[in-house]
């Protein structure tokens, strides 16, 4: 039965070679007939996982560079700049991590370009109506791991409860998720009953779940911050895009998403 | 062929191995350099490690006896019988062995997640999968059986015949002939499978998180431990990625002992 295999094979990767060389092949073109790329740089931007619907619409359309975007935790991210990695931008979504790798000499002086709200998010049927009504035993809750910014504003609004309340809710959290994207998918495949993210992660879902907001007392202060890494070779360039972070494209397509202006 | 040609060939062929075994080891090696032997004692003494690790070692066992128990009769039919589609059966079986691990895990909630084409059936027996300790042994029985299931498969077909026949000539049954015979003489070949299955489910890392999510104590397995410690604190997920990389070692030693003791040395020939 599989005598045939390496046959197969080997026309597989015959045309994979193949694929490749046209490819390379086009690239070359496209290179001299478009000088334009040439001129363009490109720059990587590292960015919390809660920005992905917004700054994959806006990216396109930033006019000074390519932008090629990398989205995870924050924490995640700022251990990859730790162990060497070198993007461009480093866009967190709190201003703490940025302020550390901006005092270890690896980010340049970050600046505040948005604000997010920490809400409950619950599926669209859900009894829950308020943050108590997670202390309820039989309430399964998803939030984001101690180090990713989520979860640190989570356990925030979680420590700032009643000490009966807090401990009830902390036992009900059966999954501690890397990033937002995790908690949402937790949400919308109904592994859980709620979770801790943003206002705008909701907006992104708002066909299956909903938000309860936070009583104004509890409410942390979500604040996203941005740096230009240490050694980019396109500084210019990479100080550009977070100028558009703040008040261009990005900021527009960051407010149409649920996000709110810088402080 | 000349001299010459020879040489340039045989040169060839040695910067590729040493192209491929620098590229292979040398992360591996760094492991072990960059964190030292205390390191390793010390973050092994963690409360987060020691769950990890010992979830790790309950659920790749249960996964492990699932795998074995089902899957050795599994692997007898596909061997021992001849029917149409039988090829196309073994290659479904071999599916996971290539689904990256991202999709084996929403695969697995589109089946088997509340939300799943299954999900009402087991929420009315009373079953939770995701979010629990069970959840991540159907990730590792998932991802894992297949390497199983293939190793078995081809020791029970590589079993001499004539011995099988003669079982059955002395008045014998199946069912005897199987246990007394088949799975006797297949041992190695069935303890190497399951040792390939273990290493498998061990290292599992994108399925486990995707469907089970990641608790301590109950679905952070070590390779999601390790994941979470890379975070905050880069030598401590060194460490605990030493001992998974030294675990999957002995593993992958002991699959090459019971291939047979010298196998070692054959293949070095």
């Amino acid at each position: 039965m599989l005598t045939a295999c390496p046959v197969i094979l080997l026309r597989v990767i015959g045309r994979i070679a193949a694929t490749v060389l046209a490819a390379l092949a086009l690239a070359a073109c496209g290179e001299k007939e478009e000088p334009t790329v040439l001129d363009n740089p490109d720059l990587i931007v590292f960015a919390a996982a809660s920005m992905t619907v917004p700054l994959e619409r806006c990216a396109a359309d930033f006019p000074e560079a390519g932008i090629k975007l990398s989205f995870a935790g924050s924490d995640t991210l700022a251990a990859q700049i730790r162990q060497g990695v070198k993007p461009d931008i480093f866009a967190a979504a709190n201003a703490s991590i940025p302020a550390e790798l901006f005092a270890e000499g690896l980010l340049g002086r970050p600046t505040e370009f948005a604000t997010n709200e920490l809400v409950v998010a619950v599926p669209k049927g859900s009894p829950v109506n308020a943050v108590e009504g997670l202390a309820r035993s039989d309430v399964s809750i998803a939030i984001g791991s101690e180090t990713a910014p989520v979860g640190i504003y989570a356990r925030a609004v979680i420590g700032r409860l009643p000490a009966k309340q807090e401990d009830a809710i902390l036992a009900n959290v059966r999954s501690e998720e890397p990033d937002v994207s995790g908690i949402i998918g937790k949400l919308t495949q109904g592994a859980v009953d709620a979770g801790f993210v943003y206002v705008s992660d909701v907006a992104s879902s708002a066909e299956e779940l909903r938000s309860v907001a936070l009583p104004r007392e509890l409410r942390p202060d979500v604040t996203y911050a941005a740096g230009v890494t240490a050694e980019t070779p396109e500084p210019g360039a990479a100080a550009a895009f977070i100028g558009d972070l703040l008040r261009g494209g990005c900021q527009e397509a960051l407010l149409d998403a649920g996000f709110g202006p810088a402080p | 062929m000349s001299a010459l040609s020879r040489l340039w060939f045989s040169l060839a062929v040695t910067i590729a191995l040493a192209v491929a075994l620098t590229f292979l080891i040398l992360p591996i090696l760094a492991i072990f350099l960059d964190t030292g032997p205390a390191a390793l004692i010390d973050s092994l003494g963690e409360e987060t490690a020691r769950d990890a690790l010992l979830l790790s070692l309950e659920t790749t066992a249960i996964a492990l006896a699932i795998i074995i128990v089902v899957g050795t009769p599994a692997a007898y039919f596909l061997a021992s019988r001849r029917f149409r589609g039988r090829a196309l059966l073994t290659t479904l079986i071999e599916l996971p062995l290539v689904l990256p691990p991202a999709a084996a895990g929403i695969a697995l909630l589109a089946a088997l997640g509340p939300n799943g084409i299954f999900g009402a059936e087991l929420d009315a027996l009373g079953i939770t999968l995701p979010l629990e300790t069970a959840g991540v042994v159907v990730a590792l029985v998932f991802v894992a059986s297949p390497f199983y299931l293939r190793q078995a498969q081809a020791s029970f077909a590589a079993v001499d015949p004539t011995i099988v026949d003669a079982s059955r000539t002395l008045g014998a049954s199946e069912a005897h002939t199987f246990a007394r015979i088949l799975v006797p003489t297949a041992l190695p070949g069935l303890a190497t499978g399951g040792a390939l299955a273990l290493g498998r489910a061990l290292g599992e890392f994108g399925a486990t998180l995707m469907f089970a999510g990641a608790l301590q104590g109950v679905t952070q397995t070590v390779p999601l431990a390790i994941f979470d410690r890379f975070a905050r604190d880069f030598d401590a997920a060194l460490a605990l990625s030493a001992v998974l990389v030294a675990i999957s070692a002995a593993i992958l030693l002991a699959t090459k002992l019971l291939d047979g003791p010298d196998s070692l040395t054959r293949a070095a020939r």
